[in-house]
């Protein structure tokens, strides 16, 4: 792409560019990092780095005073979300093979259910969902959680899979019955392979949009039985009630932000391609 | 799902390509043949369980929300639940309450979808232009606000911007040391906005980025040979050449912004004329336990991203049947 002739001053621009984008993206993640690692007296000296550094407020959550709420949070959202995550990319999968190999009437109908959906403001069905989790027992558990993320993560798995899918060459499937194969050693061995990195993708995304929900969490639960980790981050308190939670904030922020940056840094590649896949095709 | 991919091989002994049958599709009435009908089955088969949760989880609820937003109904005094009509509307529309989350989930939105979009594409140049080695560490770096949980993204930029603890004040030369950004509304404001401006932009620029990839490097070269300005061959040849990708990401990007509720809930709670239209549903719903008329805004909220979603496609031809979107 870079194939043009570029003078010294352009590529050292091009390269101050570059560093600030990264600067831009880390910054902020640096400095809750840095807050999370200082000790309680330095949480007020309006520094960015600590001076001492302590790993009391990971202590705090994970066995000290924040720890009841953070350690159930943890495996709420941890469960819910990988099992909303599970249940849609395995609904998004068998509709987008629909979509992208079957022909039948309501293929547009479908999609554009899909994309109404991905718009809806959540806000808008959380106050009839909270009357309907109370009404049947649904309100403050596992389901009443795992139900509302199927539908924010359905919509974009079924777009990213159905642009995956299209690519597949389908054809290969014949061609390999032809050579002796049966249909399912033909899909298992020719298909599924082609398919798997599309469906990991999606997963991935899938995975993202569940991990980030607030306006359900916050809204749909009020105990520990369900509560997941960004709507019990907004519960913390501080030691007294003139001490502010910072501190176990900050720490409790960094942990839930380390599988994200693991599987961003693992699949940085298919995650970009999951995102812009048939985004533009004007 | 064994048993359906079983289903599947057996209707499926088919002749190749997929994209060869207009005659069935020409033929509607004509009986379909088995094979036709039974390929119509599975296609039903396959899509109706994510088709069904969609419905069941949205439509359904919303419905719901159409009809209780008739009534004047409080989960505290469920026995006093009557009909109104229309009276929560009007109660909504005649309160100042109402139009001051709308002004500021309009500036809001409209700030930070501008700024992201210049910044987006910016960002989207340089990764653009990258040399090879470099580009994986910006598509990296870049993805990490994107994937972040926005709840986090608050408490950065709130702690930041703190008075107690937070640096911005020390490094700022014209703020003051004392200044606190959270005790009145446009500097309030100003942090939420940063906050998601920081992590919306990557995916903003992501669509760009793909838009780019698609202007003709022959273009460019030919507008560059006839001695063209960067300026020139920015706004055009690069530009108008991507402007589904443009189209695209601000539609979606809008429609995002106009729910922000995650960064005004951690920092501000509402307070200090920060109250955004998703807040104020929340609100009346959750913490008032007002059910009619936290649903009535649900509806009105509703209705704004359709009116939007409408005026994208029709004033700007926003073709959506080949885009996919999401956050």
């Amino acid at each position: 792409m870079s194939g043009v002739r570029m003078s010294g001053k352009e590529k050292a621009l091009w390269y101050v560019a570059a560093v600030a984008i990264v600067v831009y993206a880390l910054f902020p993640v640096a400095w809750i990092f840095s807050l999370s690692l200082k000790p309680a007296s330095e949480l007020t000296d309006n520094r960015f780095l600590p001076t001492d550094v302590t790993w009391e407020n990971y202590r705090l959550i994970v066995s000290g005073d924040a720890a009841d709420l953070f350690l159930p949070a943890l495996r709420n959202s941890i469960g819910i979300t990988l099992i909303a995550t599970a249940i849609a990319v395995v609904m998004a999968t068998l509709t987008a093979y629909a979509v992208s190999r079957l022909d039948f009437p309501g293929k547009k109908v479908l999609l554009t259910t899909a994309l109404a959906v991905a718009i809806f403001p959540v806000i808008s069905i959380v106050t009839p969902l909270f009357n309907m989790w109370r009404a049947i027992g649904l309100y403050d558990t596992w389901p009443g959680l795992i139900i509302p993320y199927l539908s924010i993560t359905l919509p974009l798995a079924i777009w990213t899979l159905s642009a995956f899918f299209r690519e597949i060459p389908w054809d290969m499937e014949q061609a390999a019955q032809v050579d002796g194969a049966t249909t399912w050693q033909a899909f298992r061995k020719v298909i599924v392979p082609l398919a798997v990195p599309g469906v990991f993708t999606t997963a991935i995304i899938a995975f993202f949009i569940a991990w980030n929900d607030f306006v359900f969490g916050i809204s749909l639960t009020s105990t520990d039985a369900s509560r997941p980790v960004p709507a019990a981050l907004a519960f913390f308190t501080g030691a007294s009630q003139f001490e502010e939670p910072t501190g176990a904030t900050s720490a409790a922020a960094v942990v839930v932000t380390i599988p994200v940056v693991v599987i961003v840094l693992v699949f940085q590649r298919r995650i970009v391609a999951g995102l812009t896949n048939g985004a533009v095709k004007g | 799902m064994s048993a359906v991919r079983e289903e599947r091989a057996s209707v499926d002994p088919r002749p190749a390509s997929t994209g060869q049958r207009p005659e069935r599709r020409a033929g509607r009435r004509a009986p379909l043949t088995d094979r036709a009908r039974g390929e119509r089955n599975l296609g039903w088969l396959l899509c109706a369980p994510a088709f069904l949760v969609m419905i069941g989880v949205v439509a359904w609820p919303m419905l719901l929300a159409l009809y209780d937003s008739l009534f004047s109904y409080r989960l505290t005094a469920p026995d006093d639940r009557a009909f109104v009509g229309l009276q929560n509307y009007v109660t909504i529309l005649t309160d100042p309450l109402w139009w001051r989350a709308f002004a500021t989930t309009g500036y809001i939105t409209v700030i930070t979808v501008a700024v992201e979009l210049v910044l987006g594409f910016a960002l989207a140049m340089v990764m653009h232009k990258a040399i090879r080695t470099v580009r994986p560490v910006l598509r990296t770096a870049i993805l990490i606000p994107y994937a972040i949980i926005t709840v986090v993204s608050a408490f950065a930029w709130f702690y930041a911007f703190n008075l107690t603890g937070g640096f911005v004040n020390q490094w700022l030369p014209f703020v003051g040391d004392d200044f606190n950004w959270f005790a009145q509304r446009g500097s309030s404001l100003a942090v939420i906005m940063l906050s998601e401006i920081w992590k919306t932009t990557p995916f903003i620029s992501l669509l760009l980025l793909a838009g780019l990839a698609q202007v003709p490097e022959d273009l460019q070269e030919a507008a560059r040979v006839d001695g063209a300005t960067f300026r020139e061959r920015l706004f055009r040849v690069t530009i108008p050449n991507m402007k589904a990708a443009i189209m695209v990401a601000l539609l979606f990007r809008t429609l995002d912004a106009v729910r922000i509720f995650d960064n005004v809930f951690i920092m501000t709670a509402g307070t200090n004329g920060t109250e955004t239209l998703a807040f104020l549903a929340y609100r009346q719903t959750i913490q008032r336990q007002e059910v009619g008329l936290g649903s009535a805004i649900s509806v009105l909220l509703f209705l704004l991203v359709v009116l939007i979603a409408v005026l994208f496609v029709k004033v700007f031809k926003v073709d959506l049947s080949q885009q996919r979107g999401g956050k």
